[in-house]
């Protein structure tokens, strides 16, 4: 019975793949884009990564999705012209040949893979006690490879820099996107005002739960910004200023923390990022509180966009 | 086939049918789609290698696990980085052309 269910999911990823590369219409492509995402979900449910199906649904599909359809609504009208160029005959067998030949070596190095295969996890297992979190993933990510999510999070803000850099210059400084008019009475604006207190206690309850259960910060800072997506669309509460000190201090706090944890293992566990015994825990939580935030604000501002109205004041 | 078998399979072909999409559509959009599909065959590849590593009762090796978990972040954090670029070559130019020279509209 499960290999059915995973036959079929197997046959509607590669088709939903297939369909989002082939489909003409951009719009179209990206739906299928979204749908896949979800199908992916499943994928990851299948092969035992709770962690990374919520992580794949809500920022691999949900936003990423969001984000691309958005981009279609303003490509409308340069789709056409870019049809134009579109390979011709050789170029598209040359292309399809070329993959064909990656699949292959991949399928090759799939069949090749060596018998045991290798694996940490029992190295993890008998020293996740002493970081004082149940949860294995999050052990891994904030304990044992804690320099990766140091750096993540960075990545995170110089990916913010970037977008917000591509402003035009009388815009800097400003709002990013439109300020969305709804009508206050109308569906939309009810809907956002009755959906954050019930996203905003799920997503600090993933944020909870990620310590000894599947969850974590990412996907609590996803829900929560989603939330925050929805009352501005709504119209409710207009985007941030970049030029927001308050904003700006959100946004490099979480960093900045992990930084000074990480510096202080130095004299207490001589190492960077070394937890000394029996404060692994706190520490963690701290990393985990101070980067919340950080999150939340700039998964919604890589959202918004960079800003376009309402420049230097 | 186990299952990491059957879906690390697949992930080769999400690879290669991502890689194909990247060079065929001519849309920037299309090819950060396609680039997407081809660089969630890659965690799906990654994933089933977590998943034959499961050993001392963890259901997979978490890892990997956690490494996909920044991978897809950072992703995410790409593409919004590229739509940014891609909107605002569409302000500048009024086209979404990558050509090195706007095509004249008779070409074969």
């Amino acid at each position: 019975m499960t290999t059915v269910v995973t036959l079929v999911v197997v046959a509607l990823l590669l088709w939903l793949a297939l369909w989002t590369v082939v489909a003409r219409d951009a719009f179209l492509a990206v739906a299928g884009f979204v749908v896949y995402g979800l199908l992916l979900s499943l994928v990851w449910v299948r092969l035992a990564g709770i962690d990374v199906a919520l992580t794949e649904a809500a920022i691999g599909g949900g936003l990423t999705g969001a984000l691309l359809l958005g981009a279609v609504g303003r490509l409308r009208g340069t789709e056409a012209a870019t049809w134009a160029e579109r390979s011709g005959p050789g170029t598209r067998a040359v292309a399809g040949l070329l993959s064909l030949v990656v699949t292959a070596a991949l399928v090759l190095c799939v069949l090749l893979l060596p018998e045991p295969a290798p694996t940490l996890a029992p190295l993890v297992l008998p020293n996740l006690p002493a970081t004082g979190v149940a949860n294995p993933i999050t052990g891994v990510l904030l304990a044992f490879r804690a320099l990766d999510t140091l750096l993540e999070a960075i990545v995170l803000v110089i990916a913010l820099i970037g977008v917000w850099s591509f402003a035009p210059d009388r815009a800097w400084g400003g709002r990013p996107g439109p300020r969305y008019r709804t009508d206050p009475n109308g569906i939309l604006a009810y809907l956002a005002r009755v959906l954050p207190p019930v996203g905003i206690v799920i997503g600090i309850y993933l944020f909870w739960a990620g310590a000894d259960h599947p969850g974590g910060k990412f996907q609590s800072a996803t829900i929560l910004a989603a939330m925050w997506m929805l009352v501005q669309m709504a119209g409710l509460a207009d985007a941030p200023r970049i030029d927001n000190r308050w904003v700006r201090s959100g946004i490099v706090i979480g960093p900045l923390a992990f930084v000074a944890v990480g510096v202080l293992g130095l004299w207490t566990a001589g190492v960077f990022l070394g937890y000394p015994d029996g404060w692994a825990k706190p520490l963690i939580l701290t990393i985990e509180v101070a980067l919340l935030p950080t999150l939340v604000l700039v998964l919604a501002l890589l959202m918004n966009g960079p800003p376009s109205r309402g420049g230097a004041r | 086939m186990t299952v990491e078998t059957l879906f690390a399979l697949a992930a080769c072909a999400l690879v290669g049918i991502g890689l194909y999409g990247l060079i065929v559509q001519p849309h920037p959009l299309r090819k950060l789609v396609a680039f997407n599909i081809m660089g969630s065959g890659v965690f799906v590849l990654f994933g089933a290698l977590a998943k034959r590593g499961a050993a001392a009762g963890l259901a997979a090796d978490p890892v990997p696990q956690a490494l996909l978990i920044t991978a897809i972040v950072v992703a995410f954090a790409a593409t919004a980085v590229t739509v940014a670029l891609l909107l605002r070559l569409i302000d500048v130019s009024d086209s979404a052309s990558l050509a090195e020279e706007p095509p004249a509209g008779e070409r074969p």
